[in-house]
């Protein structure tokens, strides 16, 4: 028997996509944003209402992630026509390779910015990089507020964190979250952080989400 | 579940360097820094599912787990995070800072000494 030292990444084929991405992204000045979170946090419903509130300003494309299905393809469809549907067919997560053949088939550069909608999952996406600028991580209340400290990965390595579904806070329906723990937890794992707690349903808090991403698109197009 | 993945890359990996070696993996040893949410037993699972019919066939994995480390903004020192209890364990500060979490590598792979293909 005898060793030999190697010494490399194992996910080096994702990374050379996600390089290939990002240098294709950063060339045409482009904002990717890959949107992470569990199943039903409300990323679908973000997406279309920020599309639809922003469209004068900011021209936005989704490629959309999902095991099966094209239903999201099919409700974002409703706010823009530049949505390109991936299936993973049981995969847990998008590879950066996916990302790629989508972006072709986008009309990129009529879009100043590109949402990447990840597969509902608050675990195996945070490990896979996609040559995006920046991640999203949503959280719904109604996951509860212990998901920061159980699930650190995806709150250390996100730029923003979206608090969705606040408007069930007030609504008298029992939900035992705590918005300033979250933040607390959250910002222990990642001092940079950016929270907004928000309501896509009711447009609540959307404001300061929709500021952070016209001055992140703004500072691209400098 | 992204262990599928991480099996399929470290299969090639593998099977590249034995084709090098021209000679047979019996083993491979791995490290992992916290944040990769590796678990062992659905990554070697996962790995057994795909070596399976290939040169790679049998290869026993050892995998290493990296804590994430830490740098106090308060009295500097760096230190080992653990997330029952989030404080630096020198002057007890809650401010502190995330350093790069270690990356997924393939460290070193064990060959039988024979040639296999004699």
């Amino acid at each position: 028997m005898y060793k030999v030292d190697i010494g490399k990444k194992i996910l080096i084929a994702n990374e050379e996509y996600a390089r290939k991405n990002s240098r294709f992204l950063a060339k045409r000045k482009k904002l990717c944003l890959n949107m992470i979170s569990s199943p039903g946090s409300g990323k679908t419903t973000i997406l279309i209402r920020t599309i639809s509130e922003l469209k004068d300003k900011i021209k936005i494309g989704v490629i959309e992630g999902d095991i099966q299905t094209d239903i999201d393809a099919e409700r974002i469809r409703a706010a823009t026509s530049a949505v390109v549907q991936i299936n993973t067919n049981g995969s847990c997560h998008l590879s950066a390779a996916q990302v790629c053949g989508a972006l072709e088939n986008l009309p990129t550069d009529d879009l100043d910015l590109i949402f990447i909608e990840n597969v509902g999952n608050l675990v195996c996406p945070s490990a896979f990089e996609l040559g995006e600028a920046g991640k999203i991580v949503v959280l719904s209340v109604a996951e509860g507020d212990d998901k920061p400290a159980k699930y650190p990965s995806i709150f250390a390595k996100s730029k923003v964190l979206l608090i969705n579904k606040i408007d069930m806070l007030g609504a008298g329906v029992q939900v035992d979250f705590d918005v300033e723990k979250v933040k607390a937890d959250a910002r222990r794992l990642n001092k940079d952080i950016e929270i907004f707690p928000v309501s896509a349903k009711t447009g609540e808090g959307m404001s300061s989400w929709y500021g952070w991403l016209t001055e992140s698109v703004g500072n691209l197009r400098l | 579940m992204h262990e599928t993945m991480v099996a399929q890359s470290l299969l090639a990996a593998i099977s590249s360097e034995a084709d090098r070696q021209n000679a047979r993996p019996v083993g491979a040893k791995i490290s992992c820094g916290t944040f990769d949410a590796i678990n062992d037993e659905i990554l070697c699972f996962a790995f057994e599912a795909v070596a399976k019919g290939t040169g790679c066939e049998g290869v026993k994995l050892e995998i290493e787990h990296k804590p994430i480390r830490c740098r106090c903004r308060d009295c500097d020192r760096n230190f080992d995070f653990e997330l029952s209890s989030p404080i630096c364990p020198e002057c007890g500060s809650e401010k502190f800072e995330l350093l790069p979490d270690a990356p997924l590598l393939l460290e070193t792979i064990e060959f039988q000494t024979e040639q296999r293909n004699v």
